[in-house]
């Protein structure tokens, strides 16, 4: 299962690093979100799956899972989407400032 | 103690109050009188040292300042940085008071002038005091960046500002090299002193580092004394004020480097390296100086190259003096400590003529507005003072009697004779050159001095060409040069009572081994006849026949290409290097944020996977690993599917709906792997998200909804697969090294530890709440950050309005 989920998250890089190299604003932001699920999901990897149940102790159980990843993983979630909104704002007005959301006509110093 | 180092700080402190007495008293005196106090004070405190310098005493001063690194100012008189200091006080005194009546107390800045000028000054007398290398180097930078300042003084001037650039640069360039030289000498001996050093001289010369050290600190030495092929700057350092150009240029800076070989020679001396770099520099500087002087028709640039010509029969002297350090007391060791004497001795007389010289240039050109020998002549009518000085400066460094250049000239040419008979160090072969160049320079130098003299004050007079009424100097600026000259003929009739009292000190302080008898080492004007004086008598007869024709090739000497000078070497290297660098950024700072993210993530994959593979990290454990259910194998293609259509997509809706498919089956994982917390949370901030993505899109109006397919770009695809095989292959191998049990079985005492059944929560408030409110931060950051980015564009919108 492990495997399985990294080589899944390996494919995910993939896909947003490709998406990131693109010259179209909201491409890079789609990438970006991509590279983040692929995180987290790497996140949980590392703490073990299905090892035992849900880390909630009113299950009378035996084991539960590794409940810092998860933790690791909540926090991420939020700032991830901080972020995120921040950034499709500033598209937003880049958009409006310069009539283009294309990276190639955004460069900063003009030859 | 404490009264040593006021009078050397004395330049320094008093370089503070400059500017207070320009303000309040220039109107009345001319600031340079208040100046003039600071040299003449310190040359006259120093001089209570002679007596007892002159015995074979010498005194140390410590001034802490760092003690803890060892760093401190320790000071140290001996004879050589006696000489040393009373020619900087002495000459900076002389040239205060010619420059109170050189600068103009109206028009010029003279609170800037005094200022760098006490900093030189200060400085100046800190590196030749100095006995702690890195103390030295401090002070030792210091006179390059006055020396800059004075150069650039008139700042308006392109010429000043590009000659202050190319000494700055040329002077730094060797003193960093010097600095990288002192460390090594510290590394070696384990000891900043150079006393110390040259107490323990066994272990740096057997060193390996022995001459990487002295090459590079003969690095800083020849740059500073502006020896072949460094000496460039020089003439375009030219363009400062005379008073400098007299001060700096040709009797102190210039000589830091001198300083510094003879202040080392005990301890480089002897070996054949620093023979051949400094006797074979030397003279060839010497012809070179010589040579270019003769092209040269501004009196300055003539003096500069004069100044490039003299300082390196010095350096060539002093080179010739250290093979007394390889052979050591007895007859041949004494034969070349004479050499080091000589160097000493022309050093000094160099100080006289030079700086007399130049400041009659300065008068010349104050009066006559004009410093081209080509405008000039015939002023020895009009200014009989300053011919008389000229002259006399112009036949000592000539090197003609009864003027001191004579009898220093006389004991360079024996110096050179002795070296071509010895047969060390391969001389055997090539010595002879050293008294053919020799020989052949001096009467370059004869020639250029007697052009410097007859063609300004000689031939025909011609107002007409001048831009000034011509009369003579008044006497205050006649005063330091007629002083220096008197000097000039003073040491040629009792040279002994300088070799005595300065000189033979100063010698000691070189030559620390050498017993030194007073009998070997008195000067004299007859000595017979001998190689010496046909030598001289030689380069007077051809001189003065090359003079006498001097039109017939001087036009062949002014015409060498100007390609083939150090100058344009100089020149083209440095725009060549600026090119360089210009095209080379160029070429990888695009401004293409693509290329700059292909630069980081390529470097990201090559350190991580070459360290992976260089410390044999690549291994891989599958044994924990849990068992696949239909269910994820379903979700894993899923993922995969929805991924790729954000990549294909070919409308934008599309892309976004894919991109939320996507986060709602991050969250299905998320209940698979028993985390019910995260699922909640991943699935109403992918639903937040996605609509959040549509609104700043339905925004956007003059998009369309369509955008075009991705493009197709083989680097690309290249650096995304390697990226996602980096992070494979960096997970799958962190999975197989598991070190230690995980701590999370400590977060199952919620209960007992915080009162909470949930541990995923606990972990969150309790455990590691610092986190959440951090993160609360950055949600508040961001909305605020959301907030103004919309607010701020609403008002600029009404500005425009207004407008």
């Amino acid at each position: 299962m492990e495997t399985l989920i990294v080589i899944l998250v390996g494919i995910l890089i993939s896909i947003g690093t490709y998406l990131i190299l693109s010259k179209q604003l909201l491409r890079i932001v789609l990438g970006a979100s991509i590279v983040g699920h692929a995180v987290n999901l790497l996140l949980i990897t590392s703490g073990g799956l299905k090892t035992g149940s849900a880390p909630l102790l009113g299950e009378k159980v035996a084991g539960f899972t590794d409940s810092i990843p998860q933790a690791l993983i909540l926090t991420a979630i939020v700032i991830n989407f901080a972020v995120t909104a921040l950034v499709l704002v500033l598209c937003y007005r880049a958009y409006q400032s310069f009539g283009t959301d294309d990276m190639e006509q955004l460069r900063g110093n003009e030859q | 103690m404490t009264i040593f180092y006021t009078f050397i700080f004395l330049p320094l402190i008093s370089a503070m109050l400059v500017p207070l007495l320009y303000k309040y008293f220039n109107r009345i005196v001319h600031t340079g009188w208040f100046v003039l106090l600071v040299p003449s004070s310190i040359f006259v405190y120093l001089l209570q040292y002679i007596p007892g310098v002159a015995a074979g005493d010498t005194y140390k001063y410590t001034l802490s300042w760092i003690p803890s690194l060892d760093m401190n100012i320790v000071s140290y008189v001996d004879g050589l940085s006696l000489l040393f200091g009373l020619l900087i006080s002495g000459v900076g005194t002389l040239v205060i008071i010619y420059s109170i009546f050189y600068m103009s107390k109206v028009r010029e800045a003279l609170h800037n002038f005094y200022i760098y000028l006490l900093m030189f000054m200060g400085a100046m007398l800190g590196l030749v005091f100095s006995d702690h290398l890195l103390v030295l180097y401090g002070f030792w930078e210091l006179t390059s960046v006055s020396s800059f300042l004075l150069i650039s003084y008139w700042y308006e001037r392109k010429s000043s500002r590009q000659g202050a650039l190319k000494a700055l640069l040329i002077t730094v360039l060797g003193g960093f090299g010097m600095l990288a030289g002192f460390i090594m000498l510290i590394m070696m001996a384990d000891t900043y002193s150079i006393r110390e050093m040259i107490a323990n001289l066994d272990v740096i010369q057997s060193h390996a580092l022995f001459i990487p050290a002295m090459l590079c600190i003969l690095l800083g030495a020849f740059t500073k004394s502006a020896q072949f092929p460094f000496g460039i700057w020089l003439p375009d350092a030219m363009e400062a004020p005379t008073p400098v150009s007299s001060y700096l240029h040709s009797a102190t800076m210039v000589k830091a480097g001198i300083y510094l070989v003879a202040r080392m020679t005990p301890i480089f001396g002897g070996s054949s390296v620093w023979f051949w770099l400094v006797a074979g520099i030397g003279i060839i500087t010497m012809l070179y100086g010589s040579l270019t002087a003769l092209r040269q028709t501004d009196l300055k640039a003539m003096l500069a190259y004069s100044t490039i010509s003299q300082l390196g029969l010095i350096m060539c002297l002093l080179g010739v003096g250290s093979l007394a350090v390889y052979f050591g007391p007895g007859e041949s060791g004494t034969i070349f400590t004479v050499a080091t004497f000589a160097a000493l001795f022309h050093l000094f007389n160099h100080s006289t003529f030079k700086g007399s010289l130049f400041m009659v240039v300065g008068i010349i050109d104050h009066e006559t507005g004009r410093r081209d020998i080509r405008y000039l002549g015939g002023l020895m009518q009009v200014m009989p003072v300053t011919f008389t000085i000229a002259l006399i400066g112009g036949l000592s460094m000539a090197g003609l009697p009864p003027f001191n250049g004579f009898l220093s000239k006389e004991m360079f040419f024996a110096a050179v004779n002795d070296v071509s008979q010895t047969g060390i160090f391969g001389l055997s072969s090539i010595g002879i050159l050293f008294p053919i160049i020799a020989w052949v320079a001096s009467i370059f130098t004869f020639v250029y001095c007697m052009i410097f003299v007859f063609k300004t004050f000689g031939g025909q007079y011609r107002p007409e060409k001048l831009t000034r009424k011509v009369h003579e100097a008044p006497w205050g600026m006649l005063f330091s040069p007629a002083l220096l000259a008197l000097l000039v003929i003073f040491i040629f009739f009792f040279p002994n009572v300088l070799g005595k009292y300065i000189l033979t000190p100063a010698l000691t302080a070189i030559l620390p081994m050498m017993p030194m008898s007073p009998y070997d080492l008195k000067i004299s004007a007859w000595h017979g006849l001998n190689m010496e004086l046909v030598m001289t008598i030689g380069v007077i007869v051809v001189g003065l026949l090359l003079f006498k024709t001097t039109k017939q090739w001087i036009q062949t000497m002014r015409s060498y290409p100007q390609k083939l000078t150090l100058n344009h070497w100089y020149n083209q290297g440095l725009s060549g290097t600026e090119r360089l660098s210009v095209s080379l950024t160029n070429r990888y700072m695009t401004g293409s944020l693509r290329h700059y993210l292909i630069y980081i993530f390529s470097f990201f994959v090559i350190v991580l996977i070459s360290s992976l593979l260089l410390l044999h990290g690549l291994q891989f454990d599958f044994a924990s690993n849990a068992a696949i259910s239909i269910f994820d194998a379903g979700l894993v293609l899923g993922m995969v599917i929805a991924a790729g259509t954000v990549l294909f997509a070919g409308n934008r809706i599309v892309a976004i709906v894919a991109l939320g498919a996507l986060g709602y089956m991050v969250s299905m994982f998320f209940v698979i792997f028993r985390a019910p917390d995260l699922a909640l949370t991943q699935m109403v901030v992918e639903t937040v998200t996605t609509v959040l993505f549509l609104l700043c899109f339905y925004h956007l109006p003059k998009l369309t909804k369509s955008i075009e397919r991705i493009p197709f770009k083989l680097t690309n695809l290249v650096i995304s697969i390697a990226m996602g095989l980096t992070v494979t292959l960096l997970a799958l191998s962190a999975n197989g090294h598991k070190l230690f049990e995980p701590i999370s079985s400590f977060f199952e005492n919620a209960f007992e530890l915080a009162g909470a059944k949930n541990i995923v929560n606990a972990i969150l408030v309790d455990f590691r709440g610092f986190d959440t409110m951090l993160e609360i931060s950055v949600l508040v950051i961001a909305g605020l950050g959301v907030y103004v980015f919309i607010h701020q564009r609403s008002k600029r919108r009404e500005q425009n309005e207004i407008e």
